[in-house]
């Protein structure tokens, strides 16, 4: 007997919550219990009182269980709203990277080229490497980090993604 | 006015505000400022239980006969391990309970502290909401809202973990309820335009079928009035899950019974042929559906439910309805008006050809008691009294679900969706708790019942006169089954070694035991159990090789019925081997 695994698509979930204790074990344990996936996940309070937080949600599975995990995030008390943004419309979404290589002459030179084409920042310099700042979608970080593994990437370190809708309406 | 008080004493308060009888408990280090809360205020009434399983299952058997929230108090630690099984049997069968938990002293939680356990995370995806309370000050306004959350929207667990110096600390509490914002509003009314389209699909159906569930009984009494109502109107067939027995009565000519894996032949036939299905509070579980690929396959659906979580989540449906089942009902009925219903009169005659095949008749024969037998006598016997039946988990359960009649809701009280065996005896002393004057059965087996027995001393304590029923086959009998259907009948573990002398056990304990091996002597023991005042324990031997029929195997359709006759010894492929 083989197990299928069905098709799946990605999608991007931005979630409104209230900012009490265990919310986030919560939602990732929501998560593992009924077998869903987690690309990226991403949390931070965003109300002036602290009482609010917004969590952005990378996943990936078939379009029911994509509605499935919308209907059960739903329905969780300290969850206010839950949007799906990749089915709600023109959208933006940005990931943080900090990207550090080491290097000496010409790598060294192109490592810089490869950041300046990119559009990352230098934030932390010595004789050896570079600590390189990029903002940007999650597949063009993906390009520049696999590009420095030519040229003397040490390591990398990477937000998730964060995201919002176009436009003028808030979501 | 507001006055400074410890958060037990607050907590006590806030139960008695919200209208708690009774508090489901037993005692331990991390409780002990609310049991001495408890002594000789006389608002509340303690049930000591033997076992924290039993406390949570008691308060399940008291919330789903009257409906009204269950409490439960344990300590932390192994009391609140201990309770989590009847927490996870509500969460899946939709009991509102409120679980008060100790915990060790804030200062204390993370140092691995005697008795200390994450008893927040352990409950976490088996609660509908819990809280750790850390100031006394925030703990009216938690309970409050903890009873809120567990009665309203689809009802559940609500676990209070409240550490032990909170429960001594103080802070004002005030004669009125506390003010919060009210953030859980579940949609409980359905759109017009739903109900035009539901409306308009049930007029033109041809074969039309209700699928109805544990949320009609959920919802309230005045769900099964009404849907009794729409029946009427519409003349569409009716049938249930297991979880939803009694919301239709039994004895109703459109009655189909219970349907699934071992539902009547006419009920899955005619989930299988309809060609409108109207699921009203049911979640289409596995156990209903059979294999999906095949599941009424040419039908449109309408599912009506208040949680969205439960709509597409296994059966895709055509017009799904987010609401409460009593306040869609009574949207559907009068927008139903004065519309005459179709005529279903081929239907009706296709459903009569598969009545024909009387799916539970089962062999009558000489010797061993047939354990359907021995439901349906009991039934004969009891049912003018109108009593409520609790069950363990196993065949007896489903011999209880398929030859006794339930027709009145909240009569009918089983672990549906945990299938947890232990559930029957505590919940049958809540449930009498709760009626008193009730007769009050739960039908077990032999293996089940010894899951939970040493409840019989909670029984005694409080004279409660519960009868326990036991089918005895010293088998695991739907292990014993299974391992017939799937396993060549290698009964590996299934055969109940060493029971107990339960005649014997039962005077250990103050109760009345009758054994019953004769049936010659059946309705006379049974009347001489009814006729008890006082706790009965019933050890009916029955036949050991009775099998539950009909029976859906694993992984099979609708239509691949097994019924009483049919072979059934021989194995499986791995498909259906792995499908539970």
């Amino acid at each position: 007997m083989k197990i299928h695994p069905t098709e799946s698509e990605r999608h991007v979930l931005t979630v409104t919550v209230d900012n009490e204790a265990g919310i986030l074990a919560k939602i990732a344990g929501l998560f593992t219990a009924r077998g869903y996936n987690i690309d990226s996940l991403t949390v931070a309070d965003i109300s002036e009182d602290h009482a609010v937080s917004r969590i952005t949600i990378v996943t990936n599975g078939p379009p029911p269980v994509i509605d499935q995990i919308m209907a059960q995030l739903d329905r969780l008390v300290p969850v206010h709203k839950v949007i799906d943004l990749t089915e709600a419309g023109p959208h933006v979404e940005r990931e943080l990277a900090l990207v550090k290589v080491r290097g000496t002459g010409a790598a060294r030179g192109e490592a810089q080229r490869i950041a300046d084409a990119a559009g990352a920042r230098v934030i932390d310099t010595t004789e050896e490497s570079f600590v390189f700042e990029l903002t940007e979608t999650s597949d063009r970080i993906d390009s520049f980090v696999s590009q420095m593994r030519e040229h003397g990437l040490v390591e990398a370190a990477r937000s998730g993604v964060v995201g919002m809708m176009r436009g003028t309406e808030g979501a | 006015m507001s006055e400074e008080r410890s958060g037990a004493a607050i907590l006590v308060e806030c139960l008695v505000r919200q209208g708690v009888e009774f508090v489901f408990g037993y005692p331990g280090g991390a409780v002990l400022p609310i049991y001495d809360e408890l002594f000789g205020d006389h608002r509340l009434r303690h049930i000591l239980v033997r076992h924290e399983a039993g406390a949570a299952h008691a308060a399940e058997g008291y919330a789903r006969s009257t409906g009204k929230p269950g409490v439960v108090l344990v300590t932390s630690g192994p009391g609140a391990t201990n309770a989590i099984t009847g927490i996870a049997d509500a969460f899946m069968d939709s009991i509102p309970l409120v679980v008060i938990t100790g915990q060790v002293a804030t200062n204390l939680i993370g140092t691995d502290a005697f008795q200390e356990a994450d008893t927040i995370g352990l409950t976490r995806h088996c609660t509908k909401h819990n809280y750790l309370v850390k100031d006394p000050a925030e703990l009216a306004a938690t309970i409050d809202e903890a009873f809120e959350i567990a009665t309203t929207g689809r009802p559940g667990p609500v676990l209070v973990d409240i550490p032990k110096n909170v429960q001594v600390a103080t802070a004002p509490m005030s004669d009125v309820p506390a003010q919060r914002p009210q953030r859980y509003r579940p949609r409980t009314t359905a759109a017009a335009e739903e109900i035009a389209e539901a409306i308009a699909l049930l007029e033109k159906a041809e074969r039309p079928i209700f699928y109805t569930g544990g949320g009609v009984i959920n919802s309230g009494p005045r769900a099964s009035e009404l849907l009794r109502e729409l029946q009427t109107l519409t003349g569409a067939p009716v049938t249930s899950t297991l979880m939803g027995l009694g919301a239709f009565p039994a004895d109703h000519p459109e009655w189909l019974g219970m349907l699934g894996m071992h539902g009547t032949f006419e009920a899955n036939m005619a989930m299988n042929q309809c060609d409108l299905m109207v699921n009203i509070g049911a979640r289409f579980d596995d156990r209903v559906t059979g294999r999906l690929d095949a599941f009424s396959p040419d039908s449109t659906k309408i599912h009506i439910d208040i949680d969205r979580a439960s709509i597409n989540k296994v059966v895709p449906v055509d017009l799904p309805i987010v609401g409460d089942c009593a306040t869609v009902l009574e949207q559907l009925v009068e927008v139903w008006g004065n519309r005459q219903p179709r005529d279903l009169s081929a239907w009706k005659a296709q459903i009569d050809d598969w009545r024909t095949r009387d799916s539970l008749a089962y062999p009558q024969r000489k010797g061993p008691i047939m354990p359907q037998l021995a439901v349906e006598r009991l039934f004969a016997l009891t049912h003018e009294r109108d009593p409520i039946i609790t069950t363990e988990v196993g065949q007896h359960q489903m011999w209880a679900a398929q030859y006794f009649g339930f027709v009145k809701p909240n009569r009918w009280l089983t672990s549906g969706g945990l299938g947890t065996m232990g559930y029957g005896m505590p919940a049958a002393i809540g449930a009498q708790l709760g009626n008193p004057g009730k007769l009050v059965i739960d039908i077990a087996g032999e293996a089940s019942i010894q899951m939970n027995i040493q409840e019989m001393g909670t029984a005694s304590q409080f004279r409660l006169p519960i009868k326990v029923f036991i089918l005895n086959n010293e088998y695991m009998g739907m292990v014993r089954q299974w391992q017939e259907l799937t396993y060549e009948s290698r009964y590996s573990n299934s055969y109940s070694d060493s029971l107990p002398d339960f005649v014997a056990l039962a005077e250990a304990y103050g109760w009345k035991g009758i054994r019953i091996e004769d049936q010659a002597d059946l309705d006379a023991s049974i009347q001489a159990m009814i006729d008890h005042d006082g706790p009965v324990m019933v050890d009916c031997r029955v036949s050991q090789e009775a099998n539950c029929f009909p029976m859906i195997p694993s992984g099979a359709a609708h239509t691949e019925m097994l019924l009483y006759g049919d072979q059934v010894e021989g194995t499986m492929d791995d498909e259906a081997k792995a499908l539970v």
